[in-house]
């Protein structure tokens, strides 16, 4: 086995010093009745080159993205990726790394989170971000958490626009803490209904989440929303499942949230069957001592020089126990290393330029798409880089034509929820080039008759 | 010996004070479709203190920073409880493939065969490693798994009536242990561990009631000794109606040597990046997955994998399910890692990697032994726990783990487990050779035979990382978390 150094000569040596003949004695305060009595049956051995071959077999039986014609999105998105991005991450000081208990020899992972958080709060117009979270949809159920814990109130609304997955995934979390969700609907634009919003919002209400975009790539007027919220006394969190867009898009802190969640997988991390990605989770400053996860400080040395540390740990598990603000141990420290060098890469003017092409692609294809007869948007409020269109006709039969040809028009919402039968989610990037949009155009055309 | 001389330590600056006005990193292919605008009053202005740096100042800045880390390819690693094995480099090149991290989590299930069939396939080894019939593959990590084993546990009390009150936690415990029971809406009891180190039958006897939903343990236990009474400390709980967590941090002890289903164990998750090699990646992503028994499976997560005549697909219509645990289906590009790692040993060299990590733990114990205190003196597992009781000079636990810096090792895990005061946590992991443990056993005893005679040496340490001991009291007292314009 080449991971395993130990020779027999090794083994008889080590056992001796230990004063034991087997290895089998080693094993000695594991009772009889409990032990495994027989092999296990698992594949393997294999030798490197007939995994590689057996792994790749199961690698093509995929459709990935540079073989098809893909405009799939809904939290999860086809950006183009630099080279520079996985050859930094392969260094193995970083990836065979963990956690930076021992600062001394983790500066670089140190400074890296610094840098990350920093940049963090640059794009979300917040003033303390941690060092990430599993992903965007657990970000946002912290968030909700220490919305309830700081505002010490019980009910949580959250918009209708805000991803379904993560919407579960704050249930999941909410599920035996005796809260109260509501949702909040929809207007005619597809954005959260400011007064329905208003009757729902009372002096027991902890926040407000709401998508921005929303999932259904409509631009939510955060501003109005926040304004209300802060009214009475409850919480703004802004959940962004498209970070593109804040290359171009205000800032949610502009806009009045307390809180801004997000998933930064578009941020150089690979698509990879929707994980790992990255959460990404900032606050205003009078949150911070409340916040979830791990937070990175500067500081001096004996000698004062600058360096970094984990600090504000009595916030978290190891020290508080059953009192910690979450649970949480590790944070996504690879892919806040990808976030980190990608948005340092694309820099001030390539993010806004990124932004644009996304949403001039997208544009370019929304009103290509709402020309065919037939096809008309379900919302009419300004989009960045999704729209969610109202297809006639078996949009799943047209869906699994177009799949068999390699083109993957969009999500077919009724996976969410069965009164969006006909709607369909479309998704264009900077990867998607005008012929692909075009080919897309024709293709449902064609489809459709 | 010493493993580090003194080296070439570059100075580096944050990035932003790389950046100039102009500069860029990045391009785009030209624009081939009209401009869009969007409607005045949604666009931003400036994103402030944004960087502009080329590629090269981004390639040069991060090569620098990586230069200050410690990692497992390069050096002995033997941090207790996180199991900091060596991380196969096939294994990267697989999760690379194109197949897998460019898959859409939204394509059709008929063009994701690939991904769901290692997923079902993964399901299929863990639970053959396990014992458990069930699992699922979503959580992200560790603590994230546990959090959705409570929530299964607390789900399967509701749908019998009652979800009880307490849950029953050894001193032992991973922090994580409580912080979850709590986030489940449980009251945590803590369970004193026994003079030997272990939790005994006769304890939880006396705490279980018809209040106590679960027991959550830890098995080997954080001191790295096998709990001897597991299966009739199962069934005392199984008696009064509750059920028993595992945290499985620790499974890299018995892989083919005993199961936790079998010891009557529940529930449990494992950790992807610990005893399945996945790498820690500077604090993560790690992964999480849980086994249950058949009795929980009602209540997994969705979606699940499920295999139909040869075709895979994601099953959502679980009534009884706790729900989603995140979005998408779990950290897929790990799990194909751990797959690989699982492939590449097959059952019986998965068996042999706990035999050699258990040997390697014992190994350590034996060569410092009577240098250094041991609190607990049962078979130690995959790890064990020394204090700094006997150490000379008033040297403590934190100057051990300086002075191993400067003499080129990662130290141990320190101050844990709570149980031992001034812990020392070693954990060697199968992938480490008789002459690497040699060296660091030998550098130990160097570090104590220093407090004797030269206790200020330790004190220093360490001298030769890019930085000495930093003031953590200071970056806690006046937090500085981000760098602004101007400071």
């Amino acid at each position: 086995m080449r991971y395993i150094p130990h020779t027999p000569e090794d083994i008889r040596q080590m056992l001796s010093a230990i004063g034991v003949e087997k290895v089998e004695d080693l094993f000695s305060p594991v009772p009889e009745k409990v032990r495994l009595k027989r092999d296990m049956e698992l594949p393997g051995p294999f030798s490197e080159a007939e995994l590689l071959m057996e792994i790749k077999r199961l690698s093509r039986a995929n459709a990935e993205v540079d073989s098809t014609t893909s405009f799939l999105g809904g939290g999860a998105y086809n950006h183009f990726i630099p080279a520079v991005v996985d050859h930094l991450i392969s260094r193995s000081e970083f990836y065979t790394a963990y956690t930076p208990y021992q600062p001394e020899i983790s500066q670089g992972t140190l400074q890296m989170i610094f840098e990350y958080q920093s940049l963090i709060c640059q794009l979300t117009g917040m003033e303390v971000a941690n060092a990430s979270m599993y992903d965007g949809a657990t970000a946002c159920a912290e968030a909700v958490l220490m919305a309830v814990r700081t505002t010490r109130r019980k009910k949580v609304l959250i918009s209708a626009g805000l991803h379904p997955e993560w919407r579960r995934t704050v249930e999941t979390y909410c599920r035996y803490l005796e809260l109260e969700l509501h949702s909040v609907p929809l207007d005619e634009a597809g954005q959260t209904d400011a007064a329905v919003l208003e009757s729902l919002l009372d002096s027991e209400t902890a926040c407000l989440v709401a998508g921005y975009p929303n999932f259904f790539g409509v631009i939510e007027n955060l501003e109005a929303l926040f304004v209300k919220a802060a009214a009475k006394g409850a919480l703004g969190v802004a959940a962004v499942q498209e970070p593109v867009a804040l290359g171009l898009l205000k800032s949610p802190g502009e806009l009045g949230a307390d809180i801004v969640v997000g998933e930064g997988q578009s941020f150089g991390i690979p698509l990879s069957f929707g994980g790992p990605g990255l959460g990404f989770f900032a606050a205003k400053e009078k949150l911070m001592r409340t916040m979830p996860g791990r937070l990175v400080g500067r500081t001096r040395d004996l000698d004062g020089n600058p360096g970094f540390v984990l600090t504000l740990a009595t916030r978290e598990q190891h020290i508080r126990r059953e009192k910690a603000t979450s649970n949480i141990c590790s944070n996504q420290g690879l892919c806040a290393l990808m976030a980190a060098i990608y948005l340092c890469l694309v820099g001030k003017r390539g993010l806004r330029d990124l932004a644009s092409q996304n949403l001039a692609k997208a544009a370019y294809a929304k009103e290509r798409l709402c020309a065919l007869p037939g096809v008309s948007m379900v919302y009419t409020g300004a989009t960045f880089n999704e729209f969610a269109l109202k297809v006639e006709g078996d949009l799943e039969a047209l869906l699994e034509k177009l799949a068999g040809r390699k083109l993957l028009a969009g999500i077919h919402l009724r996976r969410f929820d069965a009164a969006r039968a006909g709607q369909l989610l479309v998704c264009v990037t900077e990867q998607n080039s005008r012929e692909q949009i075009d080919a897309l155009v024709d293709a449902m055309a064609g489809g459709m008759q | 010996m010493s493993q580090v001389a003194g080296g070439l330590i570059q100075e580096e600056k944050l990035i932003f004070e790389h950046s100039d006005p102009g500069r860029r990193g990045f391009d785009l292919p030209p624009l081939d479709v009209p401009e869009a605008r969007l409607p005045e009053g949604l666009v931003r202005s400036d994103i402030p203190g944004f960087p502009e740096v080329s590629e090269v100042d981004v390639v040069r800045h991060f090569t620098r920073l990586s230069t200050w880390n410690y990692g497992v390819d390069g050096g002995f690693y033997p941090l207790g409880s996180c199991t900091m094995k060596y991380n196969p480099k096939i294994n990267e090149l697989l999760c690379r493939l194109p197949g897998f991290a460019h898959a859409h989590p939204y394509a059709p299930e008929a063009l994701s065969q690939g991904a769901l069939e290692l997923m079902y396939r993964l399901q299929l080894a863990l639970g053959e490693i396990s014992g458990f019939p069930a699992l699922t593959l979503q959580p992200a990590a560790g603590a994230h798994g546990e959090l959705a084993g409570m929530l299964m546990i607390r789900a399967w009390h509701e749908s019998r009536g009652n979800p009880r009150r307490k849950v029953l936690i050894p001193d032992t415990a991973h922090g994580t242990n409580p912080a979850t029971a709590a986030m489940c809406g449980y009251e945590v009891v803590p369970v004193a561990s026994d003079a030997d180190g272990t939790l005994k039958a006769r304890t939880v006897a006396e705490l279980m009631d018809e209040d106590v939903a679960a027991l959550m343990m830890t098995n080997p236990n954080t001191l790295g000794l096998f709990e001897s009474d597991v299966k009739e400390i199962c069934d005392i709980v199984h008696a009064k109606g509750g059920l028993v967590y595992a945290d499985g941090a620790n499974l890299n002890a018995l892989m083919g040597i005993a199961r936790p289903a079998d010891m009557g164990i529940d529930v449990m998750h494992f950790n992807l990046h610990k005893t399945f090699s996945t790498p820690h990646g500077g604090g993560g992503p790690g992964s999480g997955p849980v086994g249950v028994t058949e009795k929980l499976a009602p209540f997994l997560p969705v979606p699940v994998v499920v295999e139909e005549n040869g075709r895979y697909r994601l099953k959502s219509d679980l009534p009884r399910s706790i729900g989603r645990m995140k979005a998408f289906y779990g950290h897929f590009g790990v799990l194909v890692r751990a797959y690989a790692y699982i492939c590449t040993l097959g059952p019986k060299g998965l068996r042999h990697a706990s035999e050699m990590a258990v040997l390697a733990a014992n190994y350590v114990r034996a060569r410092l032994e009577g240098t250094y205190h041991l609190p607990y003196r049962e078979r130690s597992m995959h790890e064990v726990v020394f204090s700094d009781r006997d150490l000379a000079g008033h040297c403590a636990t934190l100057d051990v783990a300086k002075a191993l810096i400067d003499r080129g090792y990662h130290p141990p895990t320190i101050y844990f487990p709570l149980v031992v005061r001034g812990a020392l946590m070693i954990e060697p992991t199968e992938t480490e050779s008789k002459e690497v443990l040699d060296e660091f056993c030998d550098a130990m005893l160097e570090i104590a035979r220093a407090a004797e005679e030269d206790p200020q040496s330790l004190k220093d340490a360490p001298v030769r990382a890019k930085v000495r001991r930093l003031d953590e009291a200071a970056a806690a007292r006046k937090p500085v978390l981000r760098w602004m314009p101007g400071n």
